[in-house]
């Protein structure tokens, strides 16, 4: 099965990346951008669609400064 | 005594490591590859900096997982001394030798430098050598070394002696939550910290103080 887990910075933890693209996107033109946060996407072909949660907790992410959604039969 | 520094894939710092190691008087050193589970008789263990596994993924999300880890973990288990520098702070955070983690600087750029760094707890063998409120000027390199642990875990590491380490609050390299420079374990004898002591061992660079980390893991380590 083809899924996809999507990571992020924690809640309430300082993302200067999405800072970084918060702050640009008014340089640009663009206003009414709240909120960014730059994560990053992992695609993958699995087997038993059962592991990717424990994937995710030992590997994919680390649970202490990053959430994670899984996104199964994308 | 004999320290046992890792060698990573891609680790960069491990030769100075070593050499750091070596000259502790009455030490001696060995490199241990990372494939091999066996530490060699170390009497302490140096966990060096680099890039290990390249930091793919994630910083060090790769390295705890490489056999020569299983036997640091066990060996820390029984009370054995280990110190992570820089990416190896990173590792030992990853496995879960030590509290936190550690985020891009809050600037996004790799920092280069020479830091004022201040010893905040000096019992314990990390950093005995030391007095507690003593400057070590030890330089800095490293992108990713923002410390980072939840309220909670700040506050056991607080009230637990646990910060060993900090720069001064208009000095911070990283951006790292209360400034700090370098956690122990409760125990004491699990040591990470974000500076490089072993490029601070030659008046050539402009500073021994990183000695005195060396020398307070040979006093301390188990002969």
């Amino acid at each position: 099965m083809r899924a996809r887990v999507l990571v992020r910075p924690k809640e309430g933890i300082l993302d200067p990346q999405g800072v970084a693209v918060e702050r640009a996107l008014p340089a640009l033109g663009f206003e009414g951008v709240a909120n960014v946060h730059v994560g990053r996407l992992i695609e993958l072909d699995v087997e038993d669609p059962a592991q990717l949660p424990e994937m995710c907790q030992k590997l994919l992410a680390n649970p202490l400064i990053e959430d994670y959604e899984i996104l199964k039969g994308v | 005594m004999k320290f046992g520094v890792i060698r990573f894939p891609d680790s960069c710092d491990e030769v100075d490591a070593l050499l750091a190691c070596e000259r502790v008087p009455g030490a001696t050193a060995e490199l241990l590859w990372h494939g091999d589970r066996d530490l060699h008789g170390a009497d302490a263990v140096v966990v060096p900096g680099g890039f290990s596994y390249g930091d793919d993924l994630r910083v060090d999300a790769i390295a705890r997982f490489s056999p020569v880890m299983e036997s640091v973990i066990s060996f820390s288990r029984e009370g054995g001394l280990v110190l992570g520098i820089c990416n190896g702070f990173q590792v030992l955070c990853e496995a879960g030798l030590l509290p936190g983690a550690l985020l891009p600087n809050v600037e996004l750029r790799f920092i280069c430098r020479q830091v004022d760094v201040h010893v905040v707890q000096a019992d314990g063998p990390f950093p005995g050598e030391c007095s507690a409120g003593e400057i070590l000027s030890i330089p800095v390199k490293h992108t990713t070394g923002r410390y980072y642990a939840p309220p909670d875990v700040l506050q056991s590491l607080d009230a637990h002696g646990q910060i060993v380490l900090t720069t001064p609050p208009d000095g911070n390299p990283n951006g790292s939550t209360n400034d700090i420079a370098g956690v122990r374990k409760d125990a004491g004898n699990v040591f990470g910290l974000m500076p490089h002591p072993e490029h601070a061992v030659d008046e050539l660079t402009g500073s021994t103080d990183g000695l005195k980390i060396f020398e307070s893991m040979a006093a301390r380590a188990h002969a």
